[in-house]
């Protein structure tokens, strides 16, 4: 019996105790007509053969080499980092709701919050939300709230901000009556302009909540934050920064964006120590200036002291949560996600300062090596020149399609198609590549020879 | 005077261990050390960025210390009604850790990603099987994003039929926070029904507020007082002629797998926890998962997005497929890693093994709730049976000692136990929620009872062992009026 400890003596005994002849007899509340037995559901097996499954399974899919990005990304994890985030007293814990009983984990939420904040020049973070997307959403729905001078529910979202996370926000803002406005990115730049954002207005004091600043954006080019943020504040509108945690050691921190910095920075953190794994589970993080401590959602740990003053942390703020306010929550969020934090606080303490620095110039370097190498080739063209951090766009001189399916016979994924959904002429087969500290010189050459030869296969293929 | 010489509780934050002149270790890469910030100059990072420089030794011991000052599952018996703390097997994490799936980024072309698509297309198979609903989404992150696509899928429902005059979702008393939180988030009012003395919902009080303004209601089944709705039949036939669709909670699912399926009750969508009945680790507070079930007439509407299958293979139907769609949910495809540990752990116990899931939660939970009563324990539905958790209610001992439930909870954290769920459900006063699961064995409920029996005898005679526990563990009882007066969230940010 899996994970079911009993003897049948114990079956028999306590049987007796509670007075009945069967374990059957414990349902007889339930409708007889409503009950039913499982089926098409396969029988237990044992641990070995569900292993040698998984192992297959895990094989069919291999570990290619890769350059996709994209808002997941593959960094180096020291080899400690979930050795200790899974010892079952991090890893099998609950919600740290009874505070004497889980220090190490509310611990380990405060060094991770002053992390958070310390990256992205904020005041104060909450413990985590479910990933970047999703935290966008939430940073949306704080930002409408807090922002009460302006009275709108109107935001700005830039197409440079990822497709999918600006599907993501649509879903959970849209039933609350916020509307989000598109602002169009700059053909040649791949970013947004002030001079589309004053075209947006249709008067110079048209009121809306928020702008959203991605940083770098989905195109992986570098948005002008400072004159952005200036604008944004000028309008009497809040300013969300949605920034990638590993650029944050070679980019300005969205804290100090223009005069006064933005408000609200969140992003997703997978970058720090968390693997791929297909999606998730990742982690957003949600960071914002103390005035909106109030309008955080999710869990927040403080740090106080015990009844004879010794040190200690608990969960805090909670009027603002859904267990308490129940309909007049912050959020319906519940759980956070606690162990993906401890991981990223592992992540920054194994690294430090100095170590997420030589990251990020590593991830930096590479991206400019593969550049150069890909500049080379004159069938490819870089529609949004070159002001990158790790990731930038080509264009294909053929489907890109077929050399991302080409690619992936090479046991390469080439990175994400790009291209807008209804695309011109001009703006097909586009090429998001990622380029991280993982990759060595030899696999740069590697794929561009690769992708070289690739395109001119199809090429031929095409013409024939 | 303190007679040790080193108080093994105290840790230092990381921070205070750090020391800027240090330098990285290996675990950085070589290259980039010397290099210039190579990106445009009025762009790049000019603020002081604060990050503990550590040596890797110290670091790894400081979090191992650290993690040894929580309760676990792993370490201690957590009897937390509606969480469902049981043994979350080893081995789903060592799979799921595997490099093929750990290393595979979600855009990987579907000819590299059949393997995974094959674990989560059969996940979806288990899961609707388990349930007795139509189509099953693994997409939502956690149970309260679950719910949120489910009463979003409510309200997609009634919008698409442009019956729009739907404003309310009606919510039991005793209901989980998130429910009502949910219904807001979807831009629904609340109406709260109360519980009879039974713990049943008032079928009286139902009949009265419902009406062509009803868009649904939220229920969980055994309800969060720890007993099975004997009217669920009556319930989802009086919503149904009203207009209004059912919502499952799947937070007790661990009671009625393989006895009784949501979809036979007349629901017509449903969130399960899978960090609850199918055994993903809680983490210290997620990551969970919280894949959604629909009946036929919300399939439509289900959130993106579902691997399907054909003869080529598997793949992912996205909004072209399911144009009614209430969306995405997460960039990708919601918590792959988790939904693996639970795909893992169906394989393991099978149909047999979940029927025994059931039985054996029930048999744990009827089993102390029959002692605890022969100890002389009150509990607030004695006639009824328990689910596989029940309510015991410490408004005696309140009374006669002045010791409340939360001061029994710490209390019994000296003693070992994390403590069960207290002040919830809200309607019954000083109450503990308790719930064994069916990972306990016979001998560690006999303990646990014998200490409940033994902090009652305390609570009689000397009360202040209560009030002022815990005495055992890293900190005494904490200052939570200073932590929300006295904000402390950072450690470079003091107010």
């Amino acid at each position: 019996m899996p994970y079911i400890p009993h003897t049948s003596n114990d079956l028999v005994q306590m049987l007796r105790t509670i007075g009945v002849d069967s374990i059957e007899d414990l349902f007889d509340e339930i409708p007889k007509d409503l009950r039913s037995k499982l089926q098409n559901i396969p029988l237990g097996q044992s641990e070995m053969a569900v292993q040698q499954q998984l192992f297959a399974k895990s094989l069919q899919d291999g570990t290619p080499l890769c350059f996709a990005g994209g808002g997941a990304y593959e960094h180096y994890i020291p080899a400690a980092l979930w050795e200790i985030a899974t010892r079952g007293e991090f890893y099998s814990a609950y919600t740290p709701y009874q505070a004497e009983a889980s220090q190490g984990t509310l611990q380990v939420i405060y060094e991770y919050q002053s992390m958070i904040a310390s990256l992205t020049a904020m005041d104060v973070s909450n413990a985590s939300l479910y990933d970047g997307a999703s935290g966008l959403a939430e940073a949306v729905l704080m930002a409408v709230r807090a922002n009460r001078k302006a009275k709108s529910k109107r935001i700005l979202m830039p197409e440079s901000v990822s497709p999918v996370y600006r599907q993501v926000v649509e879903t959970i803002v849209k039933n609350q009556g916020i509307t989000l406005e598109l602002v169009p990115y700059n053909q040649r730049t791949g970013t947004i302009q002030v001079e589309q954002l004053d075209a947006q207005l249709s008067k110079p004091d048209d009121a809306f909540a928020a702008l959203i600043i991605p940083q770098p954006n989905y195109f992986g080019s570098l948005e002008e934050v400072h004159q952005l943020t200036d604008w944004a504040h000028r309008h009497k509108a809040l300013v969300i920064a949605q920034v990638n945690p590993i650029s944050l050691a070679l980019l300005e921190a969205p804290g100090n964006w223009g005069e006064h910095g933005a408000d609200i920075a969140v992003g997703e953190a997978q970058a720090l120590g968390i693997p791929l794994s297909s999606g998730g589970p990742y982690i957003g993080f949600l960071a914002c200036k103390q005035k909106l401590v109030r309008q955080l959602p999710g869990r927040i740990v403080g740090r106080t002291v015990d009844l004879e003053g010794k040190t200690g942390f608990t969960l805090t703020l909670q009027a603002r949560e859904q267990h308490i306010r129940r309909s007049k929550a912050t959020s319906n969020i519940c759980t956070n996600q606690g162990l993906m934090a401890t991981a990223v606080t592992l992540y920054l303490a194994f690294l430090g300062r100095d170590g997420l620095q030589k990251v990020a110039t590593t991830c930096a370097l590479n991206t400019q090596t593969l550049m150069h190498l890909l500049e080379q080739n004159s069938d490819l063209s870089f529609p949004f020149g070159q002001g990158v951090f790790h990731e930038f766009v080509i264009q294909l001189p053929v489907s890109i399609d077929k050399v991302l399916s080409y690619l992936a016979q090479e046991d390469i994924v080439g990175g994400i198609d790009v291209s807008p959904r209804k695309s011109s002429t001009e703006q097909k087969n586009w090429l998001l590549i990622c380029v991280t500290e993982t990759k060595t010189e030899e696999e740069l050459q590697f794929f561009a020879d690769t992708l070289r030869s690739i395109c001119q296969q199809i090429s031929r293929e095409e013409s024939s | 005077m303190s007679k040790r010489i080193i108080d093994q509780n105290a840790e230092p934050l990381i921070f205070e261990l750090s020391d800027q002149t240090r330098q990285s270790s290996s675990l950085a890469p070589k290259t980039g050390s010397e290099q210039k910030n190579p990106l445009a100059s009025h762009l790049q990072r000019k603020s002081t960025l604060d990050l503990p420089q550590v040596g890797e030794l110290q670091v790894l011991r400081h979090y191992t210390r650290l993690s040894q000052k929580n309760f676990s599952i792993d370490t201690h018996f957590y009897p937390l009604g509606s969480c469902t703390m049981k043994y979350n097997p080893r081995v789903c994490n060592t799979l799921a850790q595997l490099p093929g799936f750990s290393t595979r980024h979600p855009m990987a072309h579907s000819s590299m990603s059949q393997g995974i698509m094959s674990c989560l297309f059969d996940l979806q198979t288990i899961l609707k099987e388990a349930t007795g609903m139509q189509q099953v989404s693994l997409t939502p992150m956690a149970g309260a994003q679950g719910e949120f696509a489910g009463v979003a899928m409510i309200r997609a429902y009634h919008d698409h039929n442009q019956d729009t005059l739907r404003s309310e979702i009606i919510v039991p008393d005793a209901a989980h926070g998130t429910n009502p939180a949910t219904a807001v988030m979807c831009g629904y009012t609340v109406k709260e029904i109360p519980t009879n003395d039974q713990g049943d919902i008032d079928i009286q009080a139902l009949e009265k507020i419902i009406g062509p303004q009803t868009a649904g209601i939220m229920l969980t089944n055994p309800s969060t007082l720890g007993v099975f709705e004997r009217d669920i039949k009556h319930i989802a036939k009086l919503i149904h002629q009203a207009g209004g669709l059912l919502y499952y909670d799947g937070a007790n699912l661990n009671a009625i797998l393989g006895k009784v399926k949501p979809g036979d009750m007349g629901f017509d969508v449903i969130h399960m926890n899978l960090h609850k009945t199918f055994s993903t680790p809680h983490g210290g507070g997620g990551p969970g998962a919280g894949p959604i079930g629909v009946s036929k007439r919300l399939q439509p509407f289900i959130p993106i997005p579902i691997v399907a299958h054909n003869e080529q293979g598997y793949y992912w139907l996205s909004e072209d497929d399911l144009p009614l769609s209430i969306g995405r949910l997460s960039a990708w495809m919601g918590n792959v890693g988790i939904l693996l540990r639970a795909y893992i752990y169906a394989l393991l116990l099978g149909r047999d093994g979940m029927e025994r899931v059931a039985d054996y939660a029930t048999l744990n939970a009827n089993y102390l709730f029959k002692r605890l009563v022969a100890a002389d324990f009150e509990m607030a539905f004695p006639k009824r049976r328990a689910s596989h958790e029940f309510i015991l209610t410490l408004r005696k001992e309140a009374k006669s000692y002045g010791t409340s439930a939360m001061d029994f909870a710490k209390r019994l954290l000296d003693y070992g136990y994390h403590a069960p769920t207290t002040y919830f459900p809200l309607l019954v006063p000083e109450c503990f929620l308790i719930e064994p699961t069916e990972t306990e064995s016979m001998a560690d409920l006999d303990a646990f009872i014998e200490t409940l029996i033994k902090i009652k005898t305390e609570a009689k005679d000397s009360p202040d062992l209560l009030k002022e526990a815990p005495f055992e563990l890293p900190v005494r009882r904490l200052d939570d009026v200073k932590a929300a007066r006295e904000l402390d969230l950072n450690f470079y940010h003091q107010e």
